[in-house]
């Protein structure tokens, strides 16, 4: 019953199933884009305010950090020159961070949501999570509109070093798609990783320079624990653990986010500010975090590359 | 060498040893707690064969039916053939562009207004988005949604989904469709609808799978089908031919007809020894399909000398009432002498309008003309069980000539109100 009676000749290869991607890349970028567009839609058309709520979350949340880390606790104003502009700054942070968790927070569920598309129609799956990763950049262009005029209105001029946008966005969003992947790929099978993901990322809100620019983690870590006695009439300083607390400011510069949103803040609004290869203490140094961008990338994408064949039928 | 096949030959889909088998844990853990607790504790599986080695092939501009019961794995077939579900081995071929149709929708966003879906749906399928929305209109007008394409999908009834993911599946303009129980919901106007798109295509030879319980589709459109049981192939051929099969595996093969009852009547000068179907060409048979003409056998074995003995049948449906009842004792013709250790046959062929169903024979023996002596009476003929496209809901199906027309005058009711 099994022998082929016709030729098969001029059918060319046998389909390869389910996969992550596709040898059809118009259609994977058509795909991608219009469910983000749909996705951006229902945001925008869904709610009375519309796309005024998008924008109101990271002012919100600015307005709270304003109030309560810098007219309360003085985070910011220590007279540093870095320290000019550290409004703006926070503002940009909280926007870029906002990004990061849309696209990896988003992206988690994303494949397991999307069921009904999954185990009915064959397309790249990846294109789900970079859908999710795609809809956080629209609303991240939004914010950066924002972010935009609060700089110019308090006095912050353009300058060449805007330049370097493109690429410190990229870096975020290729590190974001890279968790992204991974999230949602292991998400199918461990449905914990949503509730172990919100505290990761509520660890990284704060170990990333938000609050705390990199100048103040570098002067409290860098040269160790820093002692100030009076003996005699006479004031010590001194610093212990300085091997300690070495290796706290190194892991603190692991975290790609660190290098990412300082670059932004040095770049686009306080050349005072210390640039990601001052605080990593050169720019060799930088490869460090790009590295890990690079491994979390690879890894996501192995991982999702992997489970992608056999997602439709796990879910 | 190059291929002798023309045109008309060659191949659109063609499967080769498909086989996938799912893994089933036994419980499934989905929580790293669940894991840690018991981390030496391997996850138990057992493995479902869905799908055994199976082989075809379709042929560019056929319509290729796919039959069999609720988990025979026409639908894990149909996934694999659409690039959902990889195989564990095996090839399939698929030559052109694929339009899929799958358990009954093509997974739309609820909260969006049907043109966002069916452009979305469209590029799913391989067009481009000018080309999807290009599209729309034909899309929303087939499925008769026009007046509620401002709607949120979320408000649409079931059938109106079905209606516009089928619209979608066929307006993508593929070169093979795959459909899934299209049949199955959807109003009776609809599925007409649906049928005519099936002829039309059929028409342009376009190529089309079909999965299907009906098995009145599957003769309607269908050239040739594939019966699956248990992930395995059971028959491929014409459609009829697959439909009278399933229409068997769905009956199955009743154990309690052969466990004969041997309290038998009479007062045992013969005994029916056999009974049992033939058809035209003399081949035995437990299942008939409906329409065929069909002889009806009985062999009768003489244990002292009998003049003249008469046969008669009685065909009991599942509910043990007598359908047919046809006996030989008034046929002008006697049976003559048989003498002790003789056999008779007697037979009885009848055209086959029997409903589908289960159906047991009944043989008994008597002296011709009274028909009260009776010499044996026999219950252990196998049940046999006739086969047809559709039951109707009668107990036999006759032949009937249907009309309708307007009189030309008005006729005046017979009956005295």
């Amino acid at each position: 019953m099994s022998s082929p009676t016709i030729s098969r000749e001029g059918l060319g290869r046998p389909i390869k199933g389910p996969r992550a991607l596709t040898d059809d890349w118009t259609r994977f970028w058509h795909l991608t884009y219009n469910i983000a567009r749909n996705e951006f839609k229902l945001k925008f058309f869904g709610s009375v305010l519309g796309y005024l709520w998008q924008v109101m979350r990271p002012l919100l949340l600015f307005g709270v950090l304003y109030v309560f880390f810098v007219l309360v606790a003085h985070v910011g104003k220590g007279g540093h020159p870095g320290e000019r502009d550290y409004g703006v700054q926070l503002l940009s942070s909280i926007v870029l961070f906002t990004f990061f968790g849309e696209a990896t927070a988003g992206a988690v569920r994303s494949v397991v949501d999307r069921e009904n598309l999954v185990r009915k129609i064959q397309f790249p799956r990846l294109v789900i999570p970079l859908a999710v990763v795609l809809l956080a950049l629209f609303n991240l262009s939004l914010n950066l509109i924002v972010v935009l005029i609060f700089a110019l209105a308090s006095g912050v001029h353009p300058s060449l070093s805007w330049l370097e946008l493109p690429l410190i966005l990229a870096v975020l969003a290729v590190f974001s798609t890279g968790i992204a992947m991974l999230l949602s790929a292991w998400f199918v099978n461990f449905r914990d990783i949503q509730p172990i993901w919100e505290v990761f990322s509520q660890v990284l809100f704060y170990a990333s320079p938000l609050i705390i620019p990199v100048e103040t983690v570098r002067q409290k870590l860098a040269y160790g624990k820093y002692h100030k006695v009076v003996r005699g009439g006479v004031v010590h300083h001194f610093f212990t653990d300085v091997g300690l607390f070495h290796v706290l400011y190194r892991i603190y510069l692991l975290n790609p986010l660190v290098s990412i949103f300082q670059q932004f803040r040095h770049a686009m609004i306080n050349h005072a500010a210390i640039s990601a290869g001052q605080a990593l203490g050169g720019w060799v140094a930088v490869a460090e975090p790009l590295a890990i961008v690079l491994c979390v990338f690879a890894l996501g994408f192995w991982v999702f590359n992997r489970s992608a064949p056999l997602v439709a039928e796990n879910l | 060498m190059p291929a002798a096949s023309s045109g008309q030959q060659s191949l659109a889909v063609a499967v080769d040893g498909a086989t996938k088998t799912f893994r089933v844990p036994e419980e499934r853990t989905h929580t790293l707690k669940e894991r840690a607790l018991h981390p030496m504790r391997r996850i138990r599986h057992h493995s479902f064969k869905a799908l055994d080695d199976i082989s075809f092939e379709v042929r560019r501009g056929e319509f290729f039916g796919i039959a069999g019961r609720n988990g025979s794995g026409k639908s894990t077939l149909l996934k694999c053939m659409a690039g959902i579900y990889a195989l564990d081995r095996g090839r399939i071929w698929v030559d052109g562009r694929l339009s899929t149709f799958i358990e009954l929708g093509v997974g739309f966003n609820h909260d969006l207004a049907a043109r966002d879906n069916v452009v979305l749906n469209g590029i799913m399928m391989g067009l481009s988005p000018r080309e999807a929305r290009a599209r729309y209109d034909a899309v929303i007008d087939f499925a008769e949604l026009r007046e509620f394409e401002e709607l949120k999908l979320k408000n649409y009834s079931s059938g109106m989904h079905v209606r516009l993911a089928f619209s979608v599946a066929i307006q993508v303009d593929a070169d093979i469709l795959l459909v899934d129980e299209v049949l199955a919901v959807g109003d009776a106007a609809f599925a007409q609808k649906c049928f005519d798109v099936f002829n039309r295509m059929r028409d342009e030879g376009r190529t089309i799978v079909f999965v299907t319980h009906d098995m009145g589709a599957l003769n309607r459109f269908c050239h040739r089908a594939l019966l699956l049981e248990r992930g395995s192939m059971v028959h491929i051929g014409e459609p009829h031919e697959v439909a009278d099969r399933y229409l068997e595996l769905n009956f199955g093969r009743d154990p309690l007809a052969t466990a004969a009852a041997e309290e038998r009547g009479g007062g045992g000068e013969a005994r029916v020894v056999e009974a049992w179907i033939e058809d035209e060409h003399g081949e035995r048979h437990t299942s008939v399909a409906q329409g065929r003409r069909i002889t009806f056998k009985a062999l009768v074995r003489f244990m002292v000398p009998v003049d003249d003995p008469a046969a008669s049948l009685y065909v009991l449906n599942e509910e043990h009432v007598a359908i047919v009842v046809a006996t030989s004792s008034r046929e002008s013709e006697r049976s003559g002498h048989f003498d002790a250790g003789e056999q008779a046959l007697f037979s009885f062929t009848f055209d086959n309008v029997l409903a589908p169903g289960r159906y047991s024979p009944l043989v008994t023996l008597a002296h011709r003309g009274s028909g009260l002596d009776l010499m044996d009476r026999f219950e252990g003929g196998s049940s046999f069980v006739v086969t047809a496209v559709a039951a109707n809901g009668g107990v036999i199906d006759l032949p009937v000539e249907v009309g309708v027309s307007r009189p030309e005058t008005p006729v005046q009711p017979q009956v005295r109100a």
